[in-house]
């Protein structure tokens, strides 16, 4: 009797186990991943649906820009490539009239018009869409005629004929075309509009790829296959490619190492150290368009006048970056001499004034005693530099610094952790910075403005420090007036000397990309913004 | 036995209740998900409070707490921020947590019991010594840390099988990441038998028995485990709740497509009708489990019905 209750207990649980399992029976599925020619490559999991005006993030973003083609794309050296653009012409770089190729269609068979650029930007620009991307569409005429910020329709926008449409700015912008490669500017089909929740999740396309059916697994895998309709430099050279969905950057390095996966583009912080000779020449270190900076924001009274400039001063000098960068990311970065990328079209390294980005902490120690003769640093403050700590190597770089400045200028500096980005940007976003704070860009076309205009100009939407000098404003303006991209970036690097001067952000570093590949695969190569370049890669 | 039953059954729902609430609070008080939402890129004021209209974050907290109270007893789990329904989401990562947790349970129970029972039989030996040891070896040493060295053994050096488990997750695909997730577990079902075991082995029962001539597998397989097996079981019912939530930092290391996977990403993001959906329905399955061990420990042992 009782071996019959044990027996009893045991066939319940079993029972429970098995119809739990019993859920999930006809669950699975999917391509053969081992199928030669098809490419398969890291990715995180999309944020959004793939709508390219609301995809933000990279691990949307990569999928987005292999299956969609937009006016351009941009060469591995941050040049434009033409995708369906045939021309892009403006006299007064304000209103810009743009022909598109005749003949190209989406996926589902409807051809790409005008229309099909001038609908999906009136569409992200429109806030009733909360699309992530409409902050691209600001500068269109008519962007805040109404509905508060971001109109129904853009009055900017105006279809020509089926294969010509204008665009009329707020302003000239020398570097417009330069922006036209972003996926924020994709077209889209007609069957999006009828419910861009569903189209999010299996788009209609034109990229050089395309989704293949039911090819977002969600948490699993992205599978893309060869567009045949496509037309354009980007033409596929392998199969395909399947994306494979990660938490973790160290379980796909051991999957990079093992070839069960070919594309790894991100080296987890525990692989920095040994990846060279772990991969013996199947890897890359290639600096893109991003930097990394601190912000010291404009309405902190202790860095107001003519004492706050010193300070700026005094801290820029007072830490080794070239030393942090050797000593925390494994020789990764560059040490930053200007505020944008040296990937950039345009940049230039010997900005005057950049001589306070370099270590020298008597003259740090020196501008800081001078700052304190006008007004002196509070007494007992503490000097806080805020950063959320889930970002690899975020704390110990910012250790890091506040330990040298604490030793150099002889002050209290301390990380001020947020456990998250979010609480970070919080702050940010309600001026509620108690001191310094963590801050980076990357660019999203490859322009010297992008890297200073929605950072520093008065009001910009990025602009976390509040900072506002009118000369700076001016130069800003008188640049998106030139003539060419080359006049104009001459004149953002005489707007950087201004920034030289006022120092709303300490320049840190230029962010680089470590990328690795398996044995099966060949032409692995990064762009401009450190992406791979999917569609070039050879396997089997 | 049915007033115990619904006794017990009243005792989880403010067990639930709680558990949900403190976690909605939790996830509220860690800041604005939106902020962060678009990767430190400008969003327009219009946009941002049309996002948070979406999702409801622009009300009060008892609103929103009230709101998704709702919409849990109606079984609609809300949405993420990619456009699925959270339901959907569940329902396909759920059964393949389940399988790994299944798998993680029947190695626990079936190597647990073996080890655990010899070293109980052979108290103070050479084995039992060894088996302790390697018990307290595995105990000491974390998941996520066990799981990277097995990875990197068994898949990258010897290449036995694959780093992570790729997209079908099948029985054989799990077995490594069933072995890290049930290897702690393992260890207490190794030390929890041989104690009952060497305990039950000098009770008196065991004496008459031996006393009467029965034979010693006789005594040892019908007297012996039969009454070392009730607490080992209990504990295996309750595991099964432990491992739902075990299985989040298994499915992160092995890149496992289950429910831990999901509540990890929705975590990165600060998806909150994700992260507060995917826990509930743990903290539900960890409740049922617990009542169902509950149940049949009533059933084994009548004493505690009246208790």
């Amino acid at each position: 009797m009782r071996m019959n209750r044990v027996l009893q207990s045991v066939a319940v649980t079993s029972a429970l186990a098995l119809t739990l399992t019993a859920c999930g029976g006809g669950e699975g599925g999917g391509e053969n991943e081992a199928t030669s020619g098809v490419v398969t490559a890291h990715n995180t999991e999309p944020q959004n649906g793939l709508i390219p005006s609301d995809t933000s993030e990279v691990g949307g973003g990569r999928v987005v820009e292999q299956i969609f083609q937009g006016l351009y794309s941009y060469a591995a050296d941050s040049s434009l490539q033409e995708e369906l653009a045939e021309s892009v012409e403006s006299e007064d770089n304000q209103t810009w009239t743009i022909k598109i190729k005749e003949g190209h269609t989406f996926s589902d068979g409807s051809e790409v018009t005008a229309h099909s650029f001038v609908d999906a930007w009136n569409y992200a620009a429109d806030s009733d869409n909360a699309q992530k991307g409409s902050y691209f569409f600001e500068g269109f005429a008519g962007y805040s005629e109404s509905d508060e910020n971001g109109a129904d329709e853009l009055s900017g926008l105006t279809v020509v004929d089926d294969y010509t449409f204008t665009v009329e700015l707020q302003q000239p912008e020398s570097d417009f075309p330069l922006r036209l490669g972003y996926s924020a500017y994709m077209p889209l089909p007609e069957v999006a509009f009828e419910d861009m929740e569903a189209f999010g999740q299996a788009p209609v396309s034109n990229g050089p790829y395309v989704l293949a059916e039911d090819g977002w697994q969600h948490e699993t895998q992205i599978s893309l296959v060869p567009n045949e309709d496509y037309e354009g430099p980007r033409e596929p050279a392998n199969d395909g490619i399947l994306f494979k969905i990660y938490d973790s950057y160290d379980s796909a390095y051991n999957d990079l190492l093992s070839d069960n996966l070919d594309v790894l583009d991100e080296m987890p912080p525990s692989a920095l150290e040994n990846y060279e000779s772990d991969l013996e020449g199947r890897s890359v270190s290639q600096p893109y368009a991003g930097n990394a900076t601190m912000v010291i924001p404009g309405y902190n009274e202790n860095f107001q006048g003519e004492a706050g400039q010193l300070r700026r001063q005094a801290i820029s000098m007072a830490f080794d970056r070239q030393q942090i960068i050797d000593q925390i990311f494994m020789g990764t970065k560059e040490v930053a001499t200007e505020f944008t990328a040296p990937v950039l079209n345009g940049f230039s390294a010997e900005i005057p004034g950049n001589e306070v980005l370099e270590y020298n902490p008597e003259k740090a120690k020196e501008l800081w005693d001078q700052a304190n003769e006008i007004s002196p640093w509070p007494e007992g403050e503490v000097l806080l530099y805020t950063s959320n700590t889930d970002g690899a190597g975020n704390k110990e770089y910012i250790e890091a610094i506040t330990n040298q400045l604490r030793e150099n200028l002889g002050i209290q500096a301390e990380l001020d952790a947020k456990a998250t980005f979010k609480e970070m940007r919080e702050l940010a976003n309600t001026d509620a910075l108690p001191g310094i704070s963590r801050a980076g860009w990357v660019g999203d076309y490859p322009s010297l403005y992008n890297f200073l205009g929605p950072l520093y100009g008065t009001g910009a939407s990025s602009n976390d420090g509040r900072y506002s000098n009118p000369d700076f404003d001016a130069k800003l303006d008188e640049g998106l007036q030139a003539a060419s991209v080359e006049e104009a970036a001459t004149i953002f690097n005489e707007a950087q000397e201004i920034l030289f001067e006022d120092l709303p952000v300490l320049p840190l570093w230029y962010q680089a990309k470590q990328a690795g590949w398996s044995t099966q695969v060949d032409n692995v190569e990064l762009g401009w913004d450190g992406k791979v370049l999917y569609h070039q890669i050879t396997k089997g | 036995m049915l007033m115990y039953t619904l006794r017990r059954f009243l005792h989880m729902l403010p067990v639930f209740f709680g558990a949900t609430l403190l976690v909605y609070f939790l996830v509220f008080a860690t800041g604005d998900p939106i902020a962060a939402l678009s990767g430190g890129k400008p969003m327009s004021e219009a946009v941002e409070a049309n996002l948070r209209a979406q999702y409801n974050l622009d009300q009060p907290f008892w609103v929103q707490y009230g709101l998704y109270l709702k919409n849990l007893l109606t079984l609609d789990l809300g949405q993420t921020f990619s456009g699925q329904a959270v339901n959907d989401v569940v329902a396909r990562a759920m059964p393949v947590t389940a399988r790994l947790a299944v798998m993680a349970l029947a190695i626990e129970a079936v190597f647990g019991i073996i080890f655990g029972v010899f070293a109980g039989l052979r108290k103070g030996k050479l084995f039992d010594s060894t088996v302790l040891v390697l018990s307290l070896v595995v105990i000491s040493v974390p998941t996520f840390v066990l799981g990277f060295v097995l990875q990197y053994v068994v898949g990258v050096e010897l290449r036995w099988t694959t780093p992570t488990v790729g997209s079908e997750a099948g029985w054989s695909d799990l077995i490594l990441p069933a072995i890290v997730l049930g290897l702690v577990s393992l260890a207490y079902v190794i030390r929890l038998s041989r104690t009952q075991v060497a305990e039950n082995l000098s009770a008196d029962y065991v004496r008459t028995a031996t006393a009467k001539g029965l034979s010693r597998p006789r005594v040892i397989i019908v007297h012996v485990l039969r009454n070392s097996m009730i607490p080992v079981v209990t504990f295996l019912g309750a595991d099964l709740g432990m491992l739902m939530g075990g299985a989040i930092v298994t499915e992160g290391v092995f890149n496992v497509p289950g429910i831990g996977s999901v509540l990890l990403d929705a975590i990165k993001i600060g998806e909150t009708p994700t992260v507060v959906a995917v826990v509930s329905v743990m903290v539900l399955i960890f409740v049922v489990a617990n009542l169902i061990v509950d149940l049949l420990y009533a059933l084994l042992d009548p004493r505690i019905r009246y208790a």
